[in-house]
């Protein structure tokens, strides 16, 4: 176990130590997020549908897509100057590199969305901090989601050379339960509604997250084999 | 007996049961234009029926199949399972296509709108577009241990999802028709549609079996090819 921990936070370590230095796909996620959060606001009709009734959706299209693009980096990372092949030398279990990954990811991804979400009630007028844990909790809960999935994908892509296509093909199937419970959820919080009508989302998305985060941790091994 | 013999004749069964399996579909046709009555409802639109279930049932089974055949490929690691499971998903887009297809051109007299989102649609067009996925992946991976592995992951993922998926969109809102035939009281079909369903159902079982022996056929000689062509240089 403390060998598992100890890998893991390397390799997490290493890669947010790339990326506070490159900043490169920090800097792209975050501007791409700001550009489809400005796309979606004109994605209807202004004067029949108000921009409150397509935030939910705007909010969590943009964690989406801002996810996808950040998920593709992880393993791609590695694929220049064989970097996998050093990192599978080193003597750390197999289950440490997907736990690292993805610790790294969820930061990765969870930067880009606190900053979104700021931006989010500036463009679109919405009183989130009404709410606000409880959209706190609902984004987590779909980011792990995201991310576990989207860590072992990345990892799958990486073997082809399609990397950027073959992601969000694979991907994006698997980010429905999150994302339409993510909507919903959201939506609700943002009315105003109470508690009790959270519940079957949450349950869903919580399931969700066991089941994908164990399959992904365990099929992350086949993963690597060659 | 080399394996290229007897891919070639497991591809000789294949096509025999695929012969056998269009003469009953010719079968089932006339049986359900002329000796099978028009629903009084739907009228004439309703012999879709015949064609829509069976190759849904057709796409289920075959996508079952690769998702159970991803397991056992993760177990056991033998190379011809990742074969068939590839076989039955490439039969299995096939007759998803025909359940794809059929349903609008049923849902546009009857529902009075092409597609709508409803739980099994959604979740049906997601396993679709998902093993379109699973046999791009498999034309951009070179390596044939890496591609078995690969895609066996995407299997078992994907046999996952699919209940999510559906609990997903019921919890969205649904409008498919609820069964009538595979439900906890007795089919609410009368015999003689019943028949006909169930002769399709057996038809189109019979199609996908033909299919996918065909199929897996034809993986075990490209297999065996690429290794001459491996070995020759």
């Amino acid at each position: 176990m403390g060998a598992l921990l100890r890998g893991a936070w390397a390799i997490a370590v290493k890669d947010i130590a790339i990326e506070w230095r490159t900043k490169t796909a920090f800097a792209s996620g975050l501007v791409f997020a700001v550009l489809v959060l400005a796309v979606l606001f004109f994605s209807r009709d202004p004067t029949a549908v108000s921009s409150q009734d397509i935030a939910p959706g705007a909010l969590w299209v943009t964690f989406t897509f801002a996810a996808m693009l950040g998920l593709n980096r992880a393993f791609l990372l590695e694929r220049e100057m064989h970097g996998l092949d050093g990192i599978l030398l080193t003597p750390v279990p197999r289950s440490a590199i997907f736990w690292g990954k993805f610790a790294a990811n969820l930061v990765f991804v969870g930067t880009i969305e606190a900053i979104s979400v700021p931006l989010f009630v500036l463009f679109y007028d919405v009183p989130i901090w009404l709410r606000f844990p409880e959209v706190v909790l609902v984004i987590a809960m779909a980011t792990i989601a995201f991310v576990a999935v989207g860590t072992l994908l990345s990892a799958m892509v990486v073997r082809t050379r399609y990397a950027e296509l073959m992601l969000p093909l694979l991907l994006l199937p698997f980010l429905v339960p999150p994302l339409v419970g993510g909507v919903q959820l959201t939506a609700r919080l943002l009315e105003g509604r109470p508690l009790s009508d959270l519940g079957g989302w949450l349950k869903l998305i919580g399931a969700f997250d066991i089941a994908f985060v164990t399959l992904s941790a365990l099929l992350f091994q086949v993963v690597l084999e060659e | 007996m080399t394996l290229r013999d007897s891919a070639a004749r497991l591809g000789r069964i294949g096509a025999g049961i695929t012969v056998l399996a269009f003469l009953g579909l010719a079968a089932v046709y006339v049986r359900a234009l002329v000796y099978t009555p028009v629903e009084a409802n739907q009228g004439a639109a309703q012999k879709i029926f015949y064609v829509h279930v069976p190759a849904a049932w057709s796409a289920l089974i075959a996508i079952s199949v690769t998702g159970l055949l991803s397991i056992l490929y993760l177990w056991l690691k033998d190379r011809r399972i990742d074969l068939a499971a590839a076989a039955s998903a490439e039969v299995g887009v096939a007759f998803a296509t025909i359940m794809l297809t059929t349903g609008p051109i049923w849902g546009k007299p009857i529902w009075g709108t092409w597609w709508t989102w409803d739980a099994r649609l959604t979740s049906t067009l997601f396993l679709f577009l998902l093993f379109v996925g699973y046999l791009v992946l498999r034309g951009v991976l070179v390596d044939p241990t890496v591609r078995a592995n690969l895609s066996a992951v995407i299997g078992v993922l994907g046999m996952i999802l699919v209940p999510f998926i559906h609990l997903t969109v019921y919890m969205f809102r649904t409008l498919h028709p609820a069964p009538i035939v595979l439900k906890p009281s007795a089919p609410s079909l009368p015999g003689v549609m019943l028949v006909t369903l169930m002769s399709s159902l057996g038809v189109f079982t019979l199609l996908y079996i033909g299919f996918m022996m065909q199929r897996y056929a034809l993986g075990l000689l490209r297999e065996a090819r690429e290794e001459e062509m491996a070995n020759a240089s």
